[in-house]
């Protein structure tokens, strides 16, 4: 074996790149006879348009077109497909490209302007005048389903999408033998994309030569890809979506956008490339968000904390249309009963159309909502019982000797949940010593004599991590020695490139510098899926070790019949293949790939195929279960509500790390995205629908000022689902980020009684809280 | 009528002539007619940073001035922090080895921000490089490995 990659600190290779401004991200794509798009977007929340009049607009100077839906094509009067369907969608709502006669949301495409310049395009939108006729909007989720509410669609039954359920166990028995039943309820809010490249795109069609390109900001160029070519009814083969350098993706760049539709149509009607970059203004209102949950939840427990059974009712904002079928709403119900042993559940959710952005999973999904739920549930039953909530937590685990722990839930498909490995004590022992929970009494009451108000939270998830079915990569030799990686998986910041190079470089004895390497282009790899759910590791890995491991062993086969020497008697170091004992016996990687594609009235090798290549689609057999515990130490000031994050302590299980430096760089990124949750990030519409969060004074995200040092400790609890152990990393820091931090909160504002319900808690909310306690 | 005006700017080292709108923003500018796209435009309202250049040394938003205000003024941009033997800044330096980034989108205006700081500090904390880029947004990082890096690029250029 030469170098050993896997599990070292190597220094990314997508760096060089993006430090000294060469990145390639959609924006940065020119040709030279571009034209460029503006969106006209609803201003209303919910109203039936009249009639659109273009004609000022077109006559301005620079402007080449102004398409509404019909000027698209007669063929195009569709509304877009449902990408995920599901017997659980009752009313399958997908917008039209472009507005039809009826718009839902304030952000809804109505028109778009085709110009010389992106300047021009905006000046002409202001141009087009929209007759509305204005209906009554659906905002609130929590009387949406009210009899004789007003509908959030004008031809829809009601404003419920549909209704899940998780139940398993004796519900009723669990709550017969409770020593105690406690209540909580809860609104979860998560706000939206905010990556800082918003989405673009670029379409190029060439009906005789390449077909239709787009170049996306986006994570699934394979779902944009067949759903664009199903929606024109056109061979995926004539459509290749590009990924480039994408600046952030965060979840709701998976999915599949009306502007991917009407850019590639605008393109082809223009006959040349036309490319639309969304500003910010329009990311707070046309990218999909994830916005309110209502939580009302019952836990049967024992005197000692022994959690018997849960039930309850969600109330999930669907927003305006279903854009990524019931991903979002599903992935917040199976992580219950989270890291516990919890034996009845029984959790029904109710999925509510408002006339607000339609929503789609933002970093962890749902998961960070039900982990959440359970949390507050666990922390619920310490407060009531004055247990301590990391004993409370220890009474609960599910224990290292119960895996692989069947939890009684069922993914989408039906299969069950199944814990496949770690420890999730071992991972509450070395986040309560990292956080030096000990002595955090000593801590508070010192700081209390000083008038300050200290607080510790726990939080413990799991979270399952890539999903299937598959994802692949090709390596190949050619002739230069260099190795050619190619793999469908896109990549939005998470260092794909470096990870899977390591892992190729590791099994074939090249550097991973030897290594070219292409993804994200349906173009040059056959499929894949995408950087979604913390699948990527535990998917793509295994399949770039099986194809490397294919390419070593061809290497070895030929190479040994080459030097006429046995297989076992060879390494490869360096891209050259020698003979152990005998160094200067030796052939390269190049020149065996020259063999095994020699030129014409030559012959292959006998027994050999052509090309030292191979390709693999091995990756995980279910989902590796990754987990952690936070810790949160807060300060609480009670004249402001203004909270400080004092230390943040976090355990992470992702089995065996590739790149130990990349999955602290996730870790510590998805803490931060779950701070953001728990304390600032709020999209809020006001009674009609209007967005009134639309700009980085008003939407706070986390900056560098307010954000702790945020310790990082892990163990590996190798997955057994995959050749190489691994389990996803990218969101485990975000999905029990908010429940720590409020968990703290209250701790610090014991004294006043406060419960939270629910986040991001801002300041204003805070103070009253403490006010309710003082006059108490 | 659009309304053009002639500037002369110098752009990492190179004198550049040439007429623009009036309206054109200096992100824009430099993206479009210098063709200098490492500048990147996050939020064009002023408070991601992501477009952060230096004008004759100082960190601004290039999205909040005109192309025409910087008539006569010297610009560094991402592309100009590296020697021009293609060595790297010690903040390229330390940035790549902390994995100071991620989705690299942000990462031209965090190199330009804290260049001009550290020429003004040599000798920050923690907290100051926290308050240097409290008004520079990343998504990805959680912004640790940034403070990292410019700790220990801010040790190098003080040469220890
Ligand atoms: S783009 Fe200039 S500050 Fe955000
Ligand atoms: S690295 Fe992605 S925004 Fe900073």
């Amino acid at each position: 074996m030469g170098v050993r990659y896997i599990g070292a600190e190597v220094q990314r290779m997508e760096d060089p790149r993006l430090i000294t401004g060469h990145g390639r991200y959609v924006d940065d794509i020119v040709f030279g006879d571009m034209l460029h798009a503006a969106f006209l977007r609803s201003s209303q929340a919910h109203a039936k348009i009249r009639s659109i009049d273009t004609s000022k607009a077109s006559a301005l100077s620079g402007v080449k077109k102004v398409f509404t839906l019909a000027d698209l094509g007669p063929n195009y009067e569709r509304r877009m497909n449902q990408l995920y369907p599901a017997p659980v969608i009752e009313q399958n709502k997908t917008q039209y490209p472009l507005a039809k006669d009826e718009v839902c949301y304030v952000g809804e495409a109505i028109a778009v302007v085709v110009a010389d310049s992106r300047a021009i395009a905006e000046d002409a939108l202001a141009l087009i005048v929209v007759d509305y006729e204005t209906l009554q909007a659906v905002i609130d989720v929590r009387t949406a389903l009210e009899d004789g509410a007003q509908l959030a669609h004008s031809d829809a039954t009601s404003n419920l999408m549909g209704k899940m359920r998780s139940k398993f166990g004796d519900i009723e028995d669990a709550f017969s033998k409770a020593d105690h039943v406690f209540s909580a309820g809860f609104m979860q809010h998560r706000g939206g994309c905010h990556s800082m490249e918003t989405r673009g795109v670029i379409a190029r069609d060439d009906p005789w030569g390449d077909g239709l390109t787009l170049w996306t900001s986006a994570q699934s160029a394979y779902l944009i890809r067949r759903a664009l070519a199903n929606w024109l009814g056109e061979p995926e083969e004539r459509v290749r979506v590009i990924a480039p350098d994408v600046g952030g993706g965060f979840g709701p760049k998976a999915g599949f956008y009306p502007e991917e539709i009407v850019i590639p149509l605008v393109a082809r009607i223009m006959e040349c490339p036309v490319k639309w970059i969304e500003d910010r203004q329009e990311h707070f209102i046309s990218t999909t968000t994830q916005r309110d949950q209502y939580w009302n939840l019952e836990v049967a427990c024992k005197s000692d904390g022994k959690i018997l059974g849960l039930k309850g009712k969600v109330t999930h904002e669907n927003g305006a249309y279903i854009p990524y079928g019931i991903l979002l709403p599903n992935s917040s119900l199976t992580p219950l009963p989270g890291a516990y042993s919890i034996p009845a559940i029984d959790v029904g959710l109710d999925i509510v159309f408002t006339n607000t952005v339609p929503n789609s999973p933002v970093r962890g999904a749902g998961r960070p909502c039900g982990i959440y739920a359970v949390e507050r549930m666990v922390q619920l039953v310490s407060r009531r019982l004055g247990i301590d909530p990391a004993v409370v937590r220890r009474r609960n685990f599910v224990r290292p000797e119960q895996m692989p722990y069947e939890t009684g839930a069922k993914l989408r498909g039906g299969d069950p949940v199944i814990y496949d490995s770690g420890d999730y004590e071992a991972l509450l022992d070395k986040a309560l010593e990292l956080s030096d929970y000990d002595s955090f009494k000593v801590r508070q009451s010192e700081a209390r004599k000083e008038g300050r108000y200290l607080g510790i939270g726990i939080s413990s998830c799991i979270e399952d991590t890539g999903m299937g079915p598959y994802e692949g990569t090709t390596v190949r030799v050619e002739a230069s020695g260099k190795i050619v990686v190619k793999t469908g998986a896109a990549s939005q910041g998470q260092g794909h490139h470096t990870m899977i190079s390591m892992i190729v470089a590791e099994n074939l004895g090249v550097t991973p510098e030897d290594i070219i390497f292409e993804s994200a282009d349906t173009g040059k790899f056959p499929h894949g899926i995408g950087a979604i759910g913390s699948r990527i590791a535990a998917n793509v890995a295994p399949s770039a070790f099986d194809a490397a491991s294919k390419v070593r062993a061809k290497a070895l086969k030929l190479a040994a019949e080459i030097l006429e020497t046995a297989e076992a008697d060879l390494d490869i170091e360096a891209g050259i293949v020698r003979v152990n004992g005998a160094p200067d016996v030796s052939i390269s990687l190049g020149e065996l790939a020259i063999k095994l594609t020699p030129p014409s009235s030559t012959r292959v090798p006998i027994g050999f195929d052509p090309i030292l290549e191979a390709t693999s689609f091995d990756g995980s057999s279910g989902s590796p279960i990754a987990s952690g515990t936070n810790v949160a130490e807060v300060e609480v000031d009670t004249g402001t509500g203004e909270v400080k994050i004092l230390r943040y302590s976090v355990a992470h299980d992702c089995g065996v790390m590739i790149n130990p430096m990349i999955v602290h760089g996730q870790i510590v990124g998805g803490v931060v995205h779950g701070i953001g949750n728990a304390l600032f990030e709020r999209m809020i519409y006001d009674d009609q629908g209007q967005p009134l969060t639309m700009n980085y004074g008003e939407y706070l995200l986390p900056l560098a000022s307010e954000m702790p040092r945020i310790d990082v400790t892990h163990i590996e609890t190798p997955s057994p689902l995959n050749s190489l152990g691994v389990k996803g990393a990218g969101e485990g820091g975000t999905i029990p980020a908010a429940a720590a931090i409020i968990a703290a909160i209250e701790n610090a504002l014991e004294e006043f009684s406060v419960e939270v319900d629910y986040y991001p808690v801002d300041p204003q909310y805070l103070t009253s809280l403490i006010e309710a306690g003082v006059t108490g | 009528m659009p309304d053009y005006r002639n500037i002369k700017v110098v752009v990492n080292g190179v004198e550049h002539e040439l007429d623009v709108e009036t309206r054109t923003s200096l992100g824009d500018f430099l993206r479009q007619e210098i063709e200098l796209t490492g500048t990147h435009l996050g939020c064009e309202h002023g408070v991601c940073g992501a477009c952060t250049v230096l004008l004759d040394g100082e960190a601004v938003r290039s999205c909040l001035m005109l192309a025409v205000q910087a008539n006569g003024h010297e610009i560094t941009t991402v592309e100009g922090l590296a020697e021009e033997d293609g060595s790297l800044h010690p903040l390229q330096e330390a940035f790549w080895k902390h994995h100071g980034l991620q989705c690299g989108f942000c990462t031209p205006g965090m190199l330009t921000s804290l260049t001009a700081y550290l020429g003004e500090n040599p000798e920050p904390n923690e907290r100051d490089i926290r308050e240097a880029i409290s008004g520079n947004i990343c998504r990805c990082t959680g912004y640790q490995s940034i403070v990292d890096a410019a700790l220990d690029a801010a040790k190098k250029m003080r040469g220890e």
